[in-house]
């Protein structure tokens, strides 16, 4: 293998896309795009899910009742309702995700020593903030029990149980940390994937291809020459990636960089032969596009544990994730940025991702080697 | 009219001629449905729990059983002491821990204000959501556990206590079961039509621009209306059989039902794809190569519109500016239409806010589009 050759094909690789500047402010427009995409509007800490009110008690229990729900800011009181409001068309509309109905007759009851059964109702469309929404009320309601059932018990001092949650990583629970690392392996597979798929099918559309391959160009440095600058032009999407997430949303890498580094490196050695193979099968740079996007996209959105917990999957679907290098590269990347541990922790994660790039990357040499790409 | 439907012809033969791009379409429909239907999941279960255990009694036991027996927690290891958690969450093989103080069993017999019963729970914040969810269980069942330890504790006169109590009665409208999959499954058809009626019709474009093609049938006696309709209509068709053929698998395959009626979600689709459509055919004017067209397509419109329009991601959880900016994005309208239509059964006495939105916004699209596709051809 002659570096030499690697490098001019390399730069003739980096001459060609600088004249496409529109694809090429994508490849970096896009990364940035996302993060703020993620970043902002992806968003699962659910707060102020709105809430309608029907008190037809309207005693000092029940308001106290209310302001607890408001006051949780879990909670916002978007509507009082009368008796016998239309509560079908209230949540069609989407005016209120929740109602809670207060019987009559709850405070006297209550003093009384009885039961009182209260109704919530809940949209359940979007299940997770239904879910969510429902775990509050419990919670809500179970703290205003045991503060009845303490003032009941007068001058005898009780004490609930002391619950000492603590969280680590990201004490807040913010989305944004938890979804910033798995972005970055989601954006570098698509434009790795894309990147190289389309430069090499472009030259196959050409014709340029031939060319090349009459020259006196062994097939380890055509693709060492064609996957270079697209390794180098993803490691710098990494970096922006980082920078931004530190700048804006403050997340900084608690873990060393050279590990994170390296992990990427390796993952993108993996993506940038996934992409050599996509376009040993596509012939237009169209089914490339829609191919490349399929086998790098939704792997990585939706079977990496980026998004959707993996151990809420059927199992037949569990077992598929094993083969997508982005799980692997999830857990390293949160890790080390988050947790900030090293590569050391995670031994078997890394040997798949090294073992997925040299798998990928020998299928790719075979089928350039046999003319195949 | 004997114009325009040449051309629709015309466009058709040209669609059955590019062979690729038919497993393409359907394809990539069903592999999008079986994500979105089958891992698409946001329901906790199963969280891998460490215990710490430091007082061993009875009562630290029957905590452990109120964790370990609801499925949302399972016990898969036992530390000795506080310290030795690290490890388990760094690594992930955990992502909670239950400490149990010693005198935990003490503390729950004797029971005074001033000592009581200490739990912790650590969480490993990395995965946020499925933490945050599982934290929540958490003090679900210890507000339960402890409900029940001072309800069954006996005042000094020996007789039980009697408080009046709240009970919750939730019912969930519309999804009952709270399946996520009914959220997101009808989703896919609005990915679909977007699919089909944006990004092909803008790539049919491009093509001919980039074959020439284009040039030649502008010096046809066609008008330019006759030329813009004859190269939409095909794919408003593929769209609405796109649509019914989803409708079909998300009902059929994955059992959400279909509340509403199939004709109202024909006519509402209709009108988003007015947008659509035009989408694709200002995109086809303002780029030179297909590899283009598909880059603007996909990044610039498609995915931002994906995430801002609360298709997938509710909107209420976004900032004030995003929620606000989401008014212009025609994918929420349908969003809403696709949950009212398949989950509340809603018509257009509901529904007819979002059909006026998709009308005026498919028609100010569409009309900008040919105006510039009109002087892109001269």
């Amino acid at each position: 293998m002659n570096p030499r050759k690697v490098g001019s094909v390399a730069w003739k690789e980096l001459l060609q896309s600088s004249r496409d500047p529109l694809s090429l402010g994508m490849l970096l427009g896009v990364p940035c795009m996302m993060l703020l995409l993620y970043g902002y509007a992806v968003n699962f800490d659910v707060r102020h899910v709105a809430l309608a009110v029907e008190d037809d008690d309207k005693s000092a229990a029940s308001r106290e009742l209310v302001a607890s729900f408001v006051n949780s800011t879990y909670f916002d009181d978007v509507a009082d309702l009368g008796a016998g409001a239309d509560l079908r068309r209230l949540t069609e509309r989407r005016k209120a995700r929740a109602v809670l109905i207060i019987p009559e007759g709850a405070g006297r009851d209550l003093a009384a020593g009885r039961t009182v059964p209260l109704q919530l109702l809940l949209d359940g469309v979007d299940a997770n903030t239904a879910t969510t929404a429902l775990g509050y009320a419990s919670a809500l309601v179970a703290a205003a029990n045991v503060q009845k059932l303490a003032a009941a018990g007068g001058r005898v001092q009780l004490a609930p149980i002391d619950f000492q949650p603590r969280v680590w990583y990201n004490p807040e629970l913010k989305s944004t940390r938890f979804l910033v690392p798995g972005l970055i392996g989601f954006i570098l597979m698509l434009t790795a994937v894309l990147s190289t798929a389309i430069s090499v099918v472009r030259e196959k559309e050409r014709g340029t291809m031939e060319q090349l391959r009459v020259t006196s160009l062994k097939p380890g440095e055509l693709i060492l020459g064609k996957t270079l600058p697209y390794l180098g032009i993803s490691l710098t999407a990494t970096a922006l990636i980082l920078a931004a997430a530190r700048f804006l949303f403050g997340i900084a890498v608690a873990g060393p960089y050279l590990h994170l580094f390296a992990a990427a490196l390796v993952y993108l050695i993996g993506a940038l032969g996934l992409g050599l193979l996509v376009s040993s099968i596509s012939d237009t740079q169209a089914v490339a596009f829609q191919v490349g996007a399929l086998v790098s996209m939704l792997p990585a959105i939706f079977l990496s544990g980026f998004i959707f917990p993996i151990r809420s999957m059927p199992r037949a679907l569990q077992i598929v994730t094993y083969a997508v290098p982005a799980r692997y590269f999830n857990v390293v990347l949160r890790g080390v940025i988050l947790k900030g541990a090293g590569l050391e922790s995670y031994p078997r994660d890394m040997a798949f991702l090294v073992l997925y790039a040299l798998a990928v990357m020998g299928l790719a040499y075979v089928r350039l080697a046999r003319k195949e790409v | 009219m004997h114009e325009l439907l040449a051309v629709i012809v015309k466009e058709f033969l040209q669609l059955r001629q590019d062979r690729k791009m038919i497993p393409a379409m359907v394809v990539g429909p069903i592999i999008q449905l079986l994500a979105l239907g089958y891992a698409a999941n946001l329901d906790v279960a199963h969280v891998p729990m460490v215990l710490v255990d430091q007082d061993r009694s009875p009562a630290s036991r029957a905590l452990v059983e109120r964790f370990t027996g609801a499925g949302t927690f399972d016990l898969v290891g036992a530390e000795d002491g506080p310290a030795a958690i690290d490890p388990w969450l760094v690594e992930g093989r955990a992502q909670i821990a239950l400490v149990i103080a010693d005198g935990y069993g003490e503390a729950v017999a004797e029971a005074s204000a001033g000592h009581p019963p200490r739990v912790q729970v650590i969480a490993d914040g990395t995965d946020a959501n499925s933490s945050g969810l599982g934290l929540g269980y958490a003090s679900q069942i210890l507000a339960g556990a402890g409900a029940e330890m001072v309800a069954a504790r006996r005042v000094p006169g020996g007789a039980r206590m009697a408080s009046g109590r709240y009970e919750l009665v939730p019912r969930v409208w519309y999804n009952p079961d709270l399946k996520s999959r009914w959220f997101y499954v009808p989703a896919v058809i609005a990915m679909v039509l977007m699919l089909v009626t944006m990004i092909l019709p803008s790539m049919a474009v491009v093509r001919e621009k980039e074959i020439g093609t284009l040039e030649q049938l502008s010096v046809t006696p066609l008008r330019s209306w006759q030329l813009v309709l004859g190269k939409l209509i095909p794919f408003l068709i593929l769209g609405m059989l796109d649509m019914l053929l989803v409708t079909g698998l998300v009902t059929g395959l994955f059992h959400v039902p279909l509340r509403g009626s199939l004709l109202v979600l024909a006519f509402l689709t209709f009108l988003f794809l007015l947008t659509t459509l035009g989408l694709g055919l200002l995109v086809s004017t303002l780029v030179r190569t297909m590899q283009q067209a598909m880059g603007l397509c996909v990044f610039v419109l498609m995915v931002p519109m994906i995430y801002l329009s609360g298709l997938i991601f509710p909107v209420e959880n976004m900032p004030r500016g995003f929620q606000i900016a989401s008014y212009a994005i025609p994918v929420k309208y349908y969003a809403n239409v696709l949950r009212g239509v398949f989950l509340k059964g809603s018509g257009l006495g509901v529904l007819w806010p979002e059909a006026l939105s998709l009308l005026g916004i498919g028609l100010t699209v569409l009309t900008l589009a040919s105006l510039r596709f009109r002087k892109s051809l001269e």
